[in-house]
């Protein structure tokens, strides 16, 4: 009997559960991908490299609540987005905006790499010319040694 | 030796980067608020639940609006400054209760002292998402015709007090 009771309440209690949570995504699936798409673009302000969809911090959660409800209301994405960057700025967009003030930000490693490879490019060059310049005694000179080295390799 | 010059500068430069990087709080986010009025609101008070109150009651003085909650441990470490600073007299703290119950936030200030001249009671925290904070406590300065000038991420220190808060209430004051 009591055991029945305890697997009773066992089931009741998951059913309750099952009533807490299925509401929300079964309101408007449509509407809660919408919200899960734009909470991936926008960065959770508590831990910063997270997104909102990441993040399970309280302002998180609150933050998504507010995308939720505005999109319900008939707003667009992008009105959303632009609602969070009056309060929070740009920062608050996952992917950094691009403009004047960032542009370092987004071409600075390309800039970077150019850079590298011009330089890299020069070096290399050099020491090829170097090479070409030494005169023929010293070419003979430094062939007689590597030989001789060789030759001491090969004895031991 | 000049050879050694090139690798040297680009180390020494990385450095200096490296040294500024670390100096920069990554917390403080440049607020987007600087210059625009403050967003309009009208919440009950934390004391008297049938009164109101609301940033265009403020109109015509400097004023410093606190975000702050009693579950905010670094309101704590700022308490004892906001209340010297409130002593002294100098323009209206209005404190915005931030996510907080009533009688916890009510029985906060009667333990540690209430620096506020009024609190808000911004429960569901919409308020102050109006306001962007991100990060409990926080300072905004706002002027005579209701334009936020600065905002103070984190907990104030005598020294963010003295040379960020004042000369800028002075300024805005004799304005």
């Amino acid at each position: 009997m009591r055991k029945l009771l305890f697997t009773l309440l066992l089931a009741a209690s998951a059913a309750s559960a099952q009533v807490q949570e299925a509401p929300l995504v079964q309101a408007n699936p449509e509407l809660e991908k919408r919200v899960m798409a734009l909470s991936e673009e926008l960065r959770c302000l508590v831990c910063q490299n997270q997104t909102l969809a990441d993040s399970h911090a309280e302002l998180a959660m609150d933050l998504k609540q507010q995308v939720r409800e505005k999109l319900a209301s008939g707003m667009s994405d992008k009105d959303v987005v632009d609602y969070m960057v009056e309060r929070y700025g740009d920062f608050v967009m996952y992917r950094p905006p691009m403009k004047g003030t960032t542009f370092l930000l987004w071409f600075g490693p390309f800039v970077l790499l150019v850079g590298g490879i011009l330089v890299l490019v020069r070096k290399l060059s050099r020491r090829q010319v170097n090479q070409a310049d030494l005169p023929d005694n010293e070419l003979k000179r430094a062939a007689s040694l590597l030989d001789g080295a060789n030759e001491t390799k090969d004895k031991a | 030796m000049k050879r050694f010059l090139l690798p040297l500068g680009i180390f020494v430069g990385l450095l200096i980067f490296l040294g500024i990087g670390l100096r920069l709080n990554p917390r403080e986010i440049p607020s987007p608020f600087i210059g625009k009025p403050a967003p309009a609101f009208k919440l009950t008070q934390l004391h008297q639940p049938d009164k109101t109150i609301s940033p265009q009651d403020m109109a015509g003085q400097v004023w410093i609006l606190n975000v702050w909650a009693s579950w905010c441990v670094s309101c704590r470490a700022e308490h004892p400054y906001l209340m010297d600073f409130a002593k002294a007299n100098v323009v209206p703290v209005i404190g915005l209760n931030y996510k907080d119950g009533r009688m916890d936030g009510i029985k906060w200030l009667q333990d540690f002292g209430n620096p506020y001249t009024t609190s808000a009671f911004d429960n569901d925290g919409r308020v102050g998402i109006d306001y962007g904070v991100y990060g409990v406590p926080e300072t905004f300065v706002i002027d005579k015709s209701g334009v936020i000038r600065m905002k103070y991420t984190g907990p104030l220190t005598p020294e963010a007090i003295a040379t960020k808060l004042m000369p800028l209430i002075k300024e805005l004051k004799s304005a």
